[in-house]
C-alpha cells in the first residue's frame, strides 16, 4: 500500500483587482449615488432624487425578478409578461375604486387595508391568469426561442385587448389613499410618502425572496434547477413542477408590480404593461438573466440613473438605460451576475 | 426568363402560382381595375408592406432572429425622406439623399446593434431591439424641433407625383400624378422583392437557412455565424429603410404613429407568421390578407358588432376596435397549428 499522496493546499493570494472584480457589480451601486450626488450638487434635490430613484428600481426590481427566473429554470423567455403588469393594474385599481370609502378615510388601518386587498386581488389574478398562461401558452413550445417569443407576444396582444373589452378602451386615473399622498420633509427635502413605501416594501420582498432562496429546500431545488436542470431531475425532483410554481409566482409578482406603478404614476392603461417591458428587459440582461440578485442591481442602477439624467438633461432620461445597457453589455457580455451558463 | 427573375423559386403550388399571378396583376392594374382614391392607397400600402414583410422574413424567416426594431429601420428610412424633403425643398433629388442617407445610417445602426448582442446569444438580439426601437421612438417624438414630435412632418413631393399634375386619359382613367407615384412605388418594390429573392436563393441565402436550422453545426462547418448573422440583420435593415422611405413618398407625411410604433411592428410579425415563415411569397400572401383585412374587415367587425347588440359581450368581442384581440388568437394558433403559414399549407397539399 503505497503512501497518500502529498497534499499541499494552496492558499493562492487573491490580488485586490480580482477581488474588487468580483465586488464591483454589488459597488456599483453606491458609486453611482455619490456620483449623482456630485453632479447634482444640491444635497436635498439629490436626496429627493435618489428616493425616487430606488422607489422605481423596486417596483422594476419587483416586474423582473419573475421574469428572469422563470428564464433561468427553464430557458423560457417569456415577453408576455408585461400583460400581468397590466392585468395587475387593472384588477387592483377596480378593487380600489370599489373600495373608495375606505382610500378616501384620513385613517392609516382603512387606507393600507383597501391597498392590502388590492394587492392580494391583482397577485391572485395574475397568478391564476400565470398559471393558464403556463398551460395554454408556454408549454407547447419547450425548447424553442423563436416560437416562444412569437406565441408568447400574441398571448400579450390577447390579454391587453382583452383589457380594452373588460375595463374599455380609455386610460383609469386614480387617485392614491389619502394617508400615501403628500410627502415628508426630512434635511429640506421632500420625499413623497408612497415612493418611500415602495422603496420598503421593494426591500422587504427582495430580502424575503432571497431568504427563500437561500434558506429553504424549495429556494435550494431552483437554485440547483437554474445551475444544472437534468442534473436536479435525476436526483427525483419534478421540476416542471417547480417550474409551474416559479412562473405563477413571478406572474403574481408581476401583477403587485403593476398595482404598485398603478399608483405610482396615478393612471393606468392597457399598454402600461408593454412599456414596461423594455425597463423589465434591460434590467434582466444587465443583471444577468437568471439572477435575482443581479436583476436587484440592475433595476436599482436603471432607476437611480434614471432619475440623476432626467434631472439634469431630461431629454435623455430613456438613451441613458440604453447606455448603461451597452456599457454594461461592454464590459460583461453575460450580464453582470451571469447564473445561466452558455445555453 | 421568368423562372430567372424570380431566382429559380417557383410557387411550387398551382393554387399560390395562380395567386401570385393574381396579386401580380391587380398591384399592375390597380389604377385601372378598381376605381376611388381609397383602393389605390390600399393597393400602395400592399406594395409597400410586402416589400417591408419580405424584409422582415429574411431575418425571421431565413435566418431565425426575432428582431423588434424593424419599425425603427422602416421609419428611419421614412424620417430620412421627410427630413431631406423639407431642407432641401421639393425636388427628386431630396428623394433620393434622403432615400439613400436613411438606408445607410439604418444598415448603420444594424451594424452596432449586431454586433453588440450577436455575439453573445441570438436572444438577447431579441430583447436589445426592443429597448432601442422604443428609445428611438421615444426620442423621435421628443425632438420635436427637428423631427416634428408626435404630430410628424408634412412636406412636399415633387409635383409631378402630385394628383395636380393632370397628363390626359388613358383607358378611360384620368392619368394624375398620383398614379405616377402609385407605379414609383409599385416598380420599386418589385424590384427591391426580386432582390431579396435572389439573396435568398444564393448561396448566401443557404447559408442563412442553415444557421436557422442549425447553428452550432454551421459554424462547425466553418461560416462565421455572427457574421452572416450581421449581414442579414444589415441587408433587412436597409431594405425595411429603402420600404420606409416610399411609404414616405406615398404618404407626404410621417409620424411616429405610422412608421414607428410598436402597433407596426406587430403587424409586421403577424403578416409573416400569416403568411409562412421562411419563404419570400408568404410575405406576399401574408401583406394582401393582412392590409386588406385591415382596411375592410373592420367595417365587417361593425356590422357584426351591430347585428349582435342584444346579447351580452359578444357585442364588445366583436367591436371593430377589437381586430387586433383576433388576429392575436389567430397568431397564436398559426404558430401552434401551421407554423409555415399559409404558403407552407398550399405547398404540402400538392405534395401529398
Amino acid at each position: 500500500m503505497s503512501a497518500a499522496p502529498d497534499h499541499r493546499p494552496t492558499f493562492a493570494d487573491v490580488s485586490l483587482a480580482e477581488r474588487l472584480d468580483k465586488a464591483m457589480p454589488f459597488l456599483l451601486i453606491p458609486i453611482l449615488v455619490v456620483l449623482g450626488f456630485f453632479a447634482i450638487g444640491a444635497p436635498s434635490s439629490w436626496l429627493t432624487l435618489t428616493v425616487s430613484g430606488l422607489a422605481m428600481g423596486m417596483m422594476i426590481f419587483i416586474m423582473a425578478s419573475g421574469l428572469t427566473l422563470v428564464f433561468g429554470l427553464m430557458d423560457v423567455i417569456n415577453f408576455g409578461h408585461g400583460a400581468f403588469v397590466s392585468v395587475g393594474a387593472f384588477v387592483g385599481v377596480s378593487v380600489l375604486i370599489a373600495f373608495g370609502d375606505w382610500t378616501g378615510a384620513t385613517s392609516l388601518l382603512l387606507n393600507m387595508s383597501a391597498v392590502f386587498l388590492a394587492v392580494v386581488a391583482a397577485m391572485t389574478v395574475t397568478g391564476a391568469l400565470g398559471w393558464v398562461f403556463e398551460r395554454v401558452i408556454v408549454k407547447p413550445v419547450y425548447g424553442a426561442h423563436l416560437k416562444q417569443i412569437l406565441v408568447t407576444v400574441g398571448g400579450l396582444i390577447v390579454i391587453e385587448q382583452l383589457i380594452h373589452v373588460i375595463w374599455g378602451p380609455d386610460e383609469i386615473f386614480i387617485n392614491r389613499p389619502e394617508m400615501l399622498k403628500g410627502a415628508i420633509t426630512f434635511a429640506g427635502a421632500a420625499m413623497e410618502k408612497y415612493r418611500l413605501l415602495a422603496v420598503g416594501v421593494g426591500a422587504v420582498l427582495f430580502i424575503v425572496m432571497r431568504m427563500i432562496l437561500r434558506r429553504t429546500k424549495i429556494g435550494l431545488i431552483v437554485r440547483a434547477g437554474v445551475e444544472n436542470g437534468p442534473m436536479v431531475e435525476a436526483l427525483g425532483y419534478r421540476l416542471r413542477m417547480v417550474f409551474v410554481g416559479v412562473f405563477i409566482a413571478g406572474s403574481a409578482l408581476a401583477g403587485l408590480g403593476g398595482v404598485m406603478w398603478g399608483l405610482y404614476q396615478e393612471v393606468i392603461t392597457a399598454g402600461m404593461g408593454e412599456r414596461m417591458m423594455v425597463l423589465v428587459f434591460i434590467v434582466a440582461i444587465i443583471g444577468g438573466l437568471g439572477s435575482v440578485e443581479g436583476a436587484f442591481i440592475g433595476a436599482l442602477l436603471v432607476g437611480l440613473l434614471q432619475n440623476y439624467v432626467a434631472f439634469l438633461e431630461p431629454k435623455l432620461a430613456l438613451v441613458s438605460n440604453i447606455a448603461l445597457m451597452t456599457a454594461i453589455l461592454m464590459w460583461r457580455p453575460q450580464g453582470m451576475l451571469p447564473v445561466v451558463k452558455a445555453k | 426568363m421568368i423562372v430567372r427573375l424570380i431566382s429559380g423559386d417557383t410557387p411550387r403550388s398551382p393554387i399560390l402560382t395562380a395567386l401570385l399571378v393574381l396579386i401580380l396583376t391587380c398591384l399592375a392594374g390597380a389604377p385601372f381595375i378598381f376605381e376611388g382614391v381609397r383602393a389605390l392607397d390600399t393597393a400602395a400600402r400592399i406594395c409597400i408592406f410586402i416589400l417591408l414583410v419580405a424584409s422582415y422574413d429574411l431575418l425571421l424567416g431565413y435566418t431565425g432572429i426575432v428582431s423588434f426594431a424593424h419599425t425603427m429601420f422602416f421609419g428611419i428610412g421614412a424620417y430620412g425622406v421627410a427630413l431631406a424633403s423639407t431642407h432641401m425643398g421639393r425636388g427628386f433629388d431630396a428623394l433620393l439623399v434622403g432615400s439613400v442617407s436613411g438606408a445607410l445610417a439604418a444598415i448603420v445602426l444594424a451594424l452596432l446593434i449586431g454586433l453588440f448582442s450577436l455575439r453573445v446569444r441570438a436572444i438577447f438580439f431579441a430583447m436589445i431591439t426592443l429597448a432601442v426601437a422604443s428609445a428611438v421612438a421615444v426620442l423621435v417624438s421628443q425632438f420635436s424641433n427637428i423631427t416634428g414630435g408626435e404630430d410628424g412632418l408634412t412636406y412636399k413631393i415633387p409635383r409631378v407625383l402630385t394628383s395636380a399634375n393632370r397628363m390626359g386619359e388613358v383607358m378611360g382613367v384620368k392619368f394624375t400624378g398620383k398614379i405616377l407615384n402609385y407605379y414609383l412605388i409599385f416598380v420599386c418594390s418589385l424590384v427591391l422583392f426580386l432582390t431579396l429573392l435572389r439573396i435568398v436563393n444564393s448561396p448566401f441565402g443557404r447559408v442563412l437557412q442553415a444557421i436557422r436550422e442549425n447553428d452550432f453545426r454551421a459554424e462547425a462547418i466553418g461560416y462565421r455565424v455572427v457574421w452572416y448573422r450581421t449581414a442579414a440583420t444589415c441587408l433587412s435593415a436597409a431594405t425595411a429603410a429603402l420600404a420606409g422611405s416610399l411609404f414616405a413618398i406615398w404618404l407626404r407625411y410621417v409620424g411616429p404613429d405610422t412608421t414607428l410604433s410598436f402597433e407596426i411592428m406587430l403587424d409586421i410579425l403577424l403578416m409573416v407568421v400569416i403568411g409562412g415563415m421562411g419563404t419570400m411569397y408568404g410575405a406576399v400572401l401574408g401583406a394582401v390578407l393582412f392590409v386588406l383585412a385591415q382596411t375592410y374587415l373592420q367595417n365587417l367587425m361593425g356590422a357584426a358588432s351591430h347585428a349582435t347588440e342584444a346579447l351580452p359581450l359578444i357585442p364588445e368581442l366583436v367591436d371593430p376596435d377589437r381586430w387586433l384581440m383576433w388576429l392575436g388568437i389567430l397568431f397564436v394558433l398559426s404558430v401552434y397549428f401551421f407554423p409555415t403559414g399559409i404558403v407552407g399549407r398550399l405547398r404540402r397539399q400538392r405534395a401529398t
